[in-house]
């Protein structure tokens, strides 16, 4: 199992990491080795054998009655805002001025 | 006997007798503090001295002469810095939390406030959860009280390092895939992870939703049920909490024994890669339950040597997805001069995680990307179905399970960092019982030849966390490594 360049850079953009050059050399090697002992997986005859997504004791959708309930206040949900403004959170612009 | 060596049932005990104050005990523990921090480094954040005096004072004043106190009252007790306390910054041992202070707390926090507990401060651990050392935290790594040069193991090794070195009486730590009960190995101490759903998740701040556990870390078995009486209970709040009845833990300390119970040796757990030292002190530990009057059998769990593999698979994929929220909007922290919001989140996230988590959010993501799901993500899933079906069967013939914690006592600072392959290893024997959502305590059972202690494990049905307590309380009563403590130089 060998992880290129390429791949690891594909995979930073999905992850919306901007990896080093060093970093990028650096998870290509380690990631092929990572890889490479996780291939022990094949050898294991799944067949017919469904994931498990979750261990919970009878694993049903919890629901409850769609009613109002105390939530954060506004103030309390800007409290950590990098930026806000107005109440709101605040970004760089997204579309151009023209 | 100085008050930071009590366990929390002796402190309790001398609290409600009203032989010592809540004032006498929050400044027995910040002397504590001030003499052995420096060197062990368990703690990200202490709370304010005055502040926790003041409540101290409080509490002595609303107590009568006639006493009558909660349990935890006044109990100086640490929290791992992944769970969030209201006013009290969280950091998960990153810098992209850096400046969050949550507003509000998890219900486990809650729980022991409301039992009005000395919330004595947040401690270290491998950023987000992901290690085995603390050395992943970007705050530094703690050290082992046992020696100073060794890893306390993690990624709850603050909260370990912290209970073992007396700087608290009890501490909460979080379990992914052994992250209690490795770091109570290497500390030698008492970490329980409770079965998956038994504890509230709420306000626990997410690495694996499908694994993580919140659980105690305490100085012997009787204080770990004392702790889990508080935390275990439903949440509405946490949709993956059991509404299972919670009994009085403690209650199965009744018998002091193992008579009727069959406990299970599985042979892959004591295969190549064991360290002798460990081998013959789980062995020595399982003629102890044997005496007790447990029948012991050697049982099966082949899919074992696949654990580690299925785990790494399972936990990034699950890690990329919960980490996708740090983007340097909502809170913590967010990268300066940015052109645009994609470069923001690049930049932010860039420099906001540590290599591990990078690590782990790279083969995540990897592992769920379009081509690869099947192959990773889809395999790894129902590889973990036959692990979990490798304990339904073994349980169906016994009771218990009883392994080693880790293939060898704590290791060398330094000694793994470069290599994270080896790092993962560490979790080896762990890490199956967080696969299959089974209860799982870490308690010493033995000394190196360099006097670093080593852990046996026992591992329970689902919610049968009385059963496994019980086996543990019998053999820590019956031996005396429990009492064992560091001498910190």
């Amino acid at each position: 199992m060998s992880i290129e360049i390429s791949q690891v850079e594909h995979v930073a953009d999905l992850a919306r990491l901007q990896l080093s050059r060093e970093e990028l050399e650096r998870f290509s090697r380690q990631l092929s080795r990572i890889l490479t002992s996780m291939e022990e997986l094949n050898a294991v005859d799944t067949t017919g054998i469904p994931g498990t997504t979750s261990v919970v004791v009878g694993d049903a959708n919890v629901l409850r009655e769609d009613e109002r309930q105390p939530s954060l206040s506004q103030v309390h949900a800007l409290s950590n805002a990098p930026e806000a403004v107005d109440g709101l959170f605040q970004v760089p612009q997204i579309i151009s001025d023209r | 006997m100085s008050l930071v060596k009590c366990t929390l049932k002796e402190l309790q005990d001398r609290f409600t007798r009203g032989d010592v104050s809540a004032v006498e005990i929050a400044r027995a523990y910040f002397l504590r503090i001030s003499v052995v921090e420096s060197k062990v480094k368990a703690y990200i954040t202490l709370n304010d001295k005055e502040t926790i005096l003041s409540q101290a004072r409080e509490l002595d004043e609303s107590l009568s002469a006639w006493r009558k106190t909660e349990p935890l009252m006044a109990m100086p007790i640490a929290i791992k810095d992944n769970i969030c306390t209201e006013g009290l910054p969280t950091t998960c041992g990153s810098r992209i939390l850096g400046g969050f202070t949550p507003p509000y707390s998890a219900t486990v926090v809650n729980a022991l406030q409301a039992q009005q507990c000395l919330l004595i401060g947040k401690t270290n651990l491998d950023e987000f959860g992901m290690g085995s050392s603390t050395e992943y935290s970007a705050f530094g790594p703690s050290r082992n009280p046992w020696k100073l040069s060794s890893v306390p193991g993690g990624s709850s090794g603050g909260s370990a390092a912290a209970v073992a070195a007396d700087e608290c009486v009890a501490a909460l730590g979080t379990d992914t895939g052994g992250s209690i009960r490795q770091p109570a190995a290497c500390c030698g101490v008492v970490g329980l992870k409770p079965t998956y759903g038994r504890v509230s998740r709420y306000g626990l701040i997410a690495f694996a939703s499908s694994l993580d556990q919140i659980g105690p870390i305490t100085k012997d078995v009787m204080d770990a049920a004392l702790m889990l009486n508080v935390l275990a209970g439903h949440d509405p709040r946490d949709s993956t909490s059991a509404d299972n009845p919670v009994p009085d833990f403690t209650r199965a300390f009744k018998k002091k024994d193992v008579k009727k119970l069959k406990i299970g040796v599985p042979l892959e757990f004591f295969a190549e890669g064991l360290d002798p030292e460990v081998y013959d002190a789980v062995g020595e530990a399982l003629a102890v339950l044997e005496d007790l009057g447990g029948t012991i059998e050697e049982v099966s769990l082949p899919h074992t040597g696949v654990a580690v593999a299925t785990y790494y698979i399972v936990a990034t994929a699950e890690a990329s997805s919960n980490l996708a929220r740090y983007d340097g909007v909502k809170y913590g922290f967010r990268a300066k001069e940015n052109s645009d919001l994609l470069e923001m989140y690049r930049s932010t996230r860039q420099e906001g995680f540590g290599p591990e988590v990078k690590r782990r959010i790279m083969l995540g993501t990897y592992a769920l990307s379009s081509g690869y799901y099947d192959a990773y993500y889809a395999k790894a899933q129902a590889v973990r179905t036959l692990i979990r079906q490798n304990f339904d069967r073994a349980f169906q013939d016994v009771d218990l399970l009883v392994t080693p914690v880790m293939p060898t006592p704590a290791f060398q600072l330094g000694e793994k960092i470069e290599d994270p392959l080896q790092m993962y290893l560490s979790d080896l024997y762990t890490i199956s019982a967080s696969l299959a959502g089974i209860p799982a305590i870490s308690l010493p059972c033995g000394l190196s030849r360099k006097k670093l202690p080593i852990g046996m494990q026992i591992l329970g049905r689902p919610f049968e966390e009385d059963v496994v307590l019980r086996a543990a309380r019998a053999y820590e009563l019956a031996t005396d490594w429990h009492k064992k403590r560091p001498l910190i130089r």
